[in-house]
C-alpha cells in the first residue's frame, strides 16, 4: 500500500466520512489545535527569551526550563492529536502539499531540538560564558517553530 | 450616515478593493494575525497560569507580569494592526458577521478585565507576590480572561463559517 493508498484510506474510512459530513466538526476541532497553539507559543517563548537574556530572568534557568518545558507538553498534547484528526479528515489533499510535508518535517526537527540540544544548553544557561551559543540555540527554536507554525497557516489556504 | 452606510463607503474606497482583491497581500496579512497569536496570546496565558497559581509559581507575580506584559503588548498593537486591514479589506461582510461581533464584544470585555485587575487586585501586589497560589479575586480574574482569549479564538475561527452555515 503506497503512502497516497494510505491517505485515502484514512479520508474515506467510514469514521472520517462521518465526521466530515458534520458542518461544525473540523472548525471546532481547528479551534482547539489554535489553543494548543498558544500554549507551545508561552512556553517556547519562556525559555527562548531567557536564552536570548531577556524575559524572566529572576531564578535560575533549570527552574523556568522544566515549568515551562511541563506546559509545552500539555501544548502538544492538545496540539498534535487535533492535528492528526485535521490531516485525517482531508489526507489526500495534504499528501500532494510541499508544505505540508515542510511543516511535519520542522516539526520533527524542532521536537527533537527542543528536548536535546535546546534542553541540556538551557539547564546550564545560568552558568558563565556560552551566551553566543545560548543566543544560536534560541533563533534555531523560534526559526523551526516559526517553520511550522508557517507551513500550518499555508496548508490552510484553499 | 449609519454605521452601515460608512462601512459600505469604507469598503469602496481603493485601498480596500485592493486589499481584498489582492493575490498575497490578504493572505500575507492574515497569516501575520493568526501567527502573532502565539505571541500575544502564549504570554498572556503564560501570564494568567501564573495568577492562577499552576505556572512559574516559584516567581513572584510581579515578575512574571512585568517581564511579559511589554511583549504581551507589542502583539496586541500587531493583532490590532493586522485585524483592522483584515477589517478594512471587507468592512461590510465583518460588520454583518455574526462572530465578528461577539469577537469584539468579547475583546472589550477581555480589556475591562484587564483594566479593573490593575485597578484594584494589582495594587495590591505586594501583599500577595510571592504566594504560589494568589488570592481568589486575582485567580477568577485570570479565569475570566483565560475563558475571554479562548472565545476570541474560537469567534474569529468561526467567522470564516458564517457563510456556510446560515446562508
Amino acid at each position: 500500500m503506497s503512502l497516497l493508498e494510505l491517505c485515502r484510506w484514512i479520508q474515506y474510512s467510514p469514521l472520517l466520512v462521518e465526521m466530515r459530513a458534520s458542518p461544525w466538526l473540523f472548525p471546532v476541532i481547528a479551534t482547539v489545535h489554535l489553543f494548543g497553539l498558544a500554549v507551545i507559543g508561552g512556553a517556547v517563548l519562556l525559555v527562548d527569551l531567557r536564552l536570548l537574556g531577556l524575559g524572566i530572568r529572576g531564578q535560575p534557568a533549570a527552574y523556568l526550563v522544566r515549568d515551562a518545558e511541563r506546559w509545552l507538553i500539555r501544548g502538544l498534547m492538545i496540539a498534535i492529536p487535533t492535528g492528526v484528526l485535521l490531516f485525517m479528515c482531508f489526507a489526500t489533499k495534504y499528501y500532494y502539499l510541499t508544505f505540508f510535508w515542510v511543516k511535519l518535517a520542522a516539526l520533527v526537527v524542532v521536537l527533537l531540538f527542543t528536548f536535546s540540544i535546546r534542553h541540556r544548553v538551557a539547564l546550564a544557561a545560568d552558568q558563565d560564558g556560552g551566551r553566543g551559543r545560548q543566543r544560536m540555540v534560541a533563533m534555531v527554536s523560534l526559526a523551526l517553530w516559526t517553520t511550522v507554525a508557517m507551513g500550518g497557516r499555508y496548508i490552510g489556504f484553499p | 450616515m449609519s454605521l452601515f452606510d460608512f462601512f459600505e463607503w469604507l469598503g469602496n474606497t481603493p485601498w480596500s478593493i485592493g486589499l481584498h482583491e489582492s493575490r498575497y497581500a490578504f493572505l500575507v496579512v492574515l497569516t501575520v494575525h493568526v501567527l502573532t497569536l502565539t505571541v500575544f496570546v502564549g504570554t498572556a496565558v503564560v501570564v494568567d497560569l501564573r495568577l492562577l497559581g499552576a505556572m512559574l509559581t516559584r516567581v513572584p507575580a510581579s515578575e512574571v507580569l512585568s517581564r511579559l506584559l511589554p511583549l504581551s503588548g507589542a502583539g496586541l498593537a500587531v493583532m490590532l494592526a493586522s485585524g483592522a486591514l483584515l477589517f478594512y479589506a471587507a468592512p461590510l461582510v465583518r460588520y454583518q458577521n455574526v462572530f465578528f461581533r461577539f469577537k469584539m464584544a468579547a475583546l472589550a470585555l477581555a480589556m475591562a478585565n484587564a483594566w479593573v485587575f490593575h485597578r484594584t487586585a494589582y495594587r495590591h501586589v505586594a501583599v500577595w507576590d510571592r504566594d504560589p497560589v494568589p488570592p481568589r479575586g486575582v485567580r477568577l480574574a485570570a479565569a475570566v480572561s483565560l475563558a475571554l482569549w479562548a472565545s476570541i479564538i474560537t469567534a474569529g475561527r468561526m467567522m470564516a463559517y458564517q457563510d456556510y452555515w446560515f446562508n
